[in-house]
């Protein structure tokens, strides 16, 4: 693999124009990702799910050259019917479109920073990875008070041109003071055996409200890792909602730095998985200073083979005092070799606090289909009900309600 | 000053601090082949038993000490320590309590173990141990009656080499991890228990260990084997004199459940905790694991541990027999500079099996205490259920709780539940407390016996009454 990192770099380092020193730093991430390697069941943090071996099983070998010079053209039917928003298009890796067409143009500002590497807290290898060969890089900057009309949706689409191929994306945000995002990550992909490593970056001023929802609905073989950070200054709040579906492999990380009184984070996600496909998320969430709180739920139901992950810290301070902090998941195992594991965590330096977690898995309830079923309803229909019920209660918990018919709409989920 | 005034002060200072001068024969210092045969040699050991050592050494050789546990404290120079010491006076092995060594029935006294007298009023089989070396057994006449073996591990490896050599290592293999493989390279003494098939132990065996000569790690073995339907409740209970060194000690405990047979093993640990300024104290690293080999087993680990500087262990339950039961029960408080990482495993293969977990934290001062657990329900093993409950209390904001617990299921027709909540004890409960007369400590020592109480419950009726006055002693001086 070294040689052709190497050689993939030299490919990629020509096409740009960099300054010695950007191209030394990049260089030097490169070397650090050699020496390291992807993580592997070795690294606590990846003990529930060895990417290095997912890798091998997968797609084999991994090209890390993506040529980005010609364009592609935007496949106007993938975006979403219904709902009025903005768009950012990402074709295999390479950004095509930002269009903010609903809002204030003077309000929203876009920032080339394509030079500047951001270091990642609580890092890992793959963080090097996305420093060497990512190519550009923007920050998108939402004004003081300003509040987006329209939700803005990011297109994350894939074709069949690009096979066992690494593409690394980063996105930086920055929320001013009272400001406010919605934001969805959409994942279409047609292509098959691709590793995608996305990183992105939140800074949410005081009173700023940040709603991520990523939904990786459609079916593929493609391999995802996805990395959130998230500082949250005073009165902030942030809401995550993880819709972990479609894709052979993803792990979805949340580090969520409560760093302002009276910050608020909330992470809730959904497992819906089959046929060998096998997720995780994990979250840590950082209580630094008093009266943060933060909340998490996460629900899986697993079928044929497939394995879900949850791994969850909550820290907490010594300055922390006054923290509510509360974690739950729980799955239903709809199969004999589905799989679930979790390890839900709590690390607490400070006495006033309010912290608890739950985590619970198991079959479905006999009882209950047998109830539906005594009242004449197939047991096919009374299991499908039950499974949505169960997931329904994630969904519910989406603030924004047009978005949350809209996530409704695609898992066919109905009240 | 009023009585219980008195007698809170002069509980403060670590009740069992004292050490008795007796000429020790030690094992040169260090580690190395030789150490081990001299070891296996003065025990008069028959080849199996020292080619067992030997090999747990090679394995040894290559294992590097764990590093990925919470409480981190400095290295330890393995060459620097004395792996063999026992009293002199042992040389000749007494045939009676009389011919004991004046002295160290002194300290025994002092210690308060029921040697003698008390031992057959209260029903308790006690084989103490005194350093490394067993000195007096007794109760054993009633015992052999019933056929029950209850002696020390290396008078059983002469007289019963066929049940040792069955089932010594079979759940703590030589081939562990770093202290277990310790503990089988250089173990010098502990306690062995083997219940016939049918018999339930008509009394709760017991153990006292204590730790004397300085600079000594102490390896205790044991190993308890219930045969066919029979059942037995074991006490453990340890005190060490105040040193100023570490002192390390790894044990091993092997549990062995055949069918329908029921191990109970209680601990209350109440080691040198080291000082207000966190010098010195125990280092506990044990590791005790327990087989529900046969169907309708069961295995019951209760333990309270209040001492050590360092407590590091996870009490284990390998359910492998259908119908097999695990359960774990715990108290761990910690105080001033104390560090504890403790919780259990619960692994499922058999169906139908059961393990319940409760464990309560308390931490105090400037200490740390983590759960650690797992849970694993195996593809096979169907129908199984765990239920987790740990609960945390906090007192001051110097000190840490954590909680990590790794839950893997495999089966979809098992149920996992795990609780964890983390709190303090809140300014109503404390207010009501002394509304009612009691001064703050005793309202706390109140209430935190409230927050335990699931778990003292399960202690035998001889340990509740000593580990209740232990949760109340443990936390003096951390309020106000």
């Amino acid at each position: 693999m070294k040689e052709q990192l190497q050689k993939d770099f030299d490919n990629n380092i020509k096409n740009l124009s960099l300054s010695q020193k950007d191209i030394e730093i990049k260089k030097f991430c490169l070397d650090n990702f050699i020496d390291k390697g992807f993580p592997n069941r070795k690294e606590e943090d990846w003990k529930f799910s060895d990417l290095n071996q997912i890798i091998k099983n997968n797609i084999g070998e991994l090209s890390f050259y993506n040529d980005q010079t010609s364009t592609s053209k935007v496949d106007t039917s993938v975006f979403v019917d219904g709902l009025e928003h903005n768009k950012i298009v990402f074709i295999n890796g390479r950004i095509e479109k930002i269009d903010f067409e609903y809002e204030k143009k003077d309000q929203i500002e876009i920032i080339d920073q394509s030079e500047t590497i951001n270091e990642f807290k609580n890092s890992n290898s793959l963080s090097d990875l996305n420093n060497a060969f990512t190519n550009k890089c923007f920050k998108i900057l939402v004004k003081k008070g300003y509040q987006l009309v329209k939700p803005l949706i990011i297109y994350h689409t894939t074709n069949s041109k690009i096979w066992s191929k690494n593409i690394n994306l980063r996105l930086n945000f920055e929320l001013d003071k009272d400001s406010s995002l919605r934001l969805i990550d959409l994942f279409n992909d047609t292509s098959e055996k691709n590793f995608l490593n996305i990183f992105y970056n939140f800074e949410l001023k005081e009173n700023a409200v940040l709603k991520n929802y990523k939904v990786d609905k459609f079916e593929n073989k493609n391999i995802k890792y996805s990395f959130n950070n998230i500082d949250q200054d005073k009165n902030s709040i942030s809401e995550t909602f993880i819709l972990s579906s479609g894709s052979n492999f993803s792990k979805n990380e949340i580090n969520c730095n409560l760093n302002g009184v009276y910050a608020s984070a909330f992470v809730n996600g959904v497992f819906s998985l089959n046929n060998d496909k096998h997720h995780e998320i994990r979250s840590v969430i950082n209580h630094l200073t008093e009266n943060t709180k933060s909340y998490q739920l996460i629900k899986s139901v697993l079928d044929e083979n497939s394995k879900a992950v949850y791994q969850g810290k909550i820290f907490v301070n010594s300055d922390a005092q006054k923290t509510d902090g509360y974690q739950l998941s729980k799955s239903i195992l709809l199969n004999k070799e589905s799989e679930f594991n979790a390890k839900p965590e709590l690390e607490i330096y400070a006495d006033d606090v309010k912290c608890s977690h739950g985590s619970a898995s198991g079959s479905l309830n006999e009882g209950s289909i047998f109830y539906l079923m005594s009242r004449g309803l197939s047991y096919q229909q009374s299991r499908e009900l039950l499974i949505n019920g169960f997931l329904l209660d994630v969904v519910e918990k989406i603030t924004d309600s047009e978005i949350k018919n809209l996530i409704k709409n695609m898992i066919g989920i109905e009240e | 000053m009023d009585n219980r005034q008195k007698e809170i002060n002069n509980l403060k200072d670590y009740k069992y601090g004292f050490s008795t001068d007796i000429e020790n024969i030690q094992a040169p210092k260090g580690l190395n082949e030789d150490v081990i045969k001299f070891i296996s040699n003065i025990k008069k050991e028959p080849a199996w038993m020292l080619e067992f050592r030997l090999k747990a050494f090679e394995r040894f050789k290559v294992l590097k000490e764990p590093d990925w546990q919470k409480p981190k404290f400095p290295k330890i120079d393995y060459q620097d320590l004395y792996y063999y010491s026992a009293p002199k006076s042992m040389k000749d092995k007494p045939k009676s309590l009389d011919e004991l060594d004046p002295k160290l029935l002194e300290t025994y006294k002092k210690l308060g173990i029921p040697l003698q007298e008390q031992a057959r009023l209260n029903g308790i089989a006690v084989d103490a141990v005194f350093d490394s070396v067993s000195v007096a057994t007794t109760f054993k006449d009633e015992l052999t009656k019933q056929g029950i073996i209850f002696c020390p591990i290396s008078e059983a490896i002469q007289n019963h080499p066929e049940l040792v050599k069955k089932y010594l290592g079979s759940v703590i293999p030589t081939s562990d991890h770093f202290f277990a493989t310790l503990n089988s390279a250089v173990f010098t003494d502990g306690s062995f228990v083997y219940i016939p098939e049918g018999v339930r132990c008509p009394m709760e065996l017991s153990t006292y260990f204590r730790i004397n000569a300085s600079n000594t790690g102490q390896f205790e073995r044991t190993l308890i084997i219930a045969d066919k339907g029979s059942y037995v409740s074991y006490l453990e209970g340890c005190t060490a004199p105040m040193r100023d060194e570490n002192q390390l000690h790894a044990a091993n405990v092997e549990l062995i459940a055949l069918d329908d047979a029921e191990i109970k093993y209680s601990t209350v640990q109440n080691w040198y905790p080291g000082d207000k300024d966190g010098k010195g104290g125990i280092y506990n690293f044990v590791t005790k694991r327990g087989l529900c080999k046969g169907k309708n087993s069961k295995i019951s680990w209760t333990q309270v541990e209040t001492g050590s500087a360092i407590t590091w262990k996870y009490p284990s339950c390998i359910l492998k027999g259908d119908n097999s039961v695990g359960e774990f029960y715990s108290i761990a408080i910690t105080n001033n500079h104390q560090k504890a990482d403790t919780g259990t495993k619960m692994i499922h293969l058999g169906k139908n099996t059961k393990s319940k977990i409760i464990s309560k934290g308390i931490s105090a001062g400037s200490s740390d205490m983590t759960y650690r657990g797992l849970v694993d329900i195996s593809s096979k093993a169907k129908n199984s259920t765990n239920y987790t409950q740990c609960d945390s209390l906090l007192m001051g904001n110097k000190c840490g709780a954590h909680t990590v617990p790794y839950i893997k299921n495999k089966n979809s027709e098992s149920n996992i539940a795990h609780e964890a909540t983390t709190s303090k004890i809140s300014e109503e409960q404390l207010h009501y407390c002394q509304q009612r007369g009691l001064n703050p400590e005793e309202a706390v020592g109140l209430i935190v016996n409230g927050f335990c109480k699931e778990v003292l419950q399960q202690l035998p009726m001889e340990f509740a009454v000593e580990a209740q006055k232990l949760v109340g002693i443990s936390l003096e001086g951390s309020v106000g």
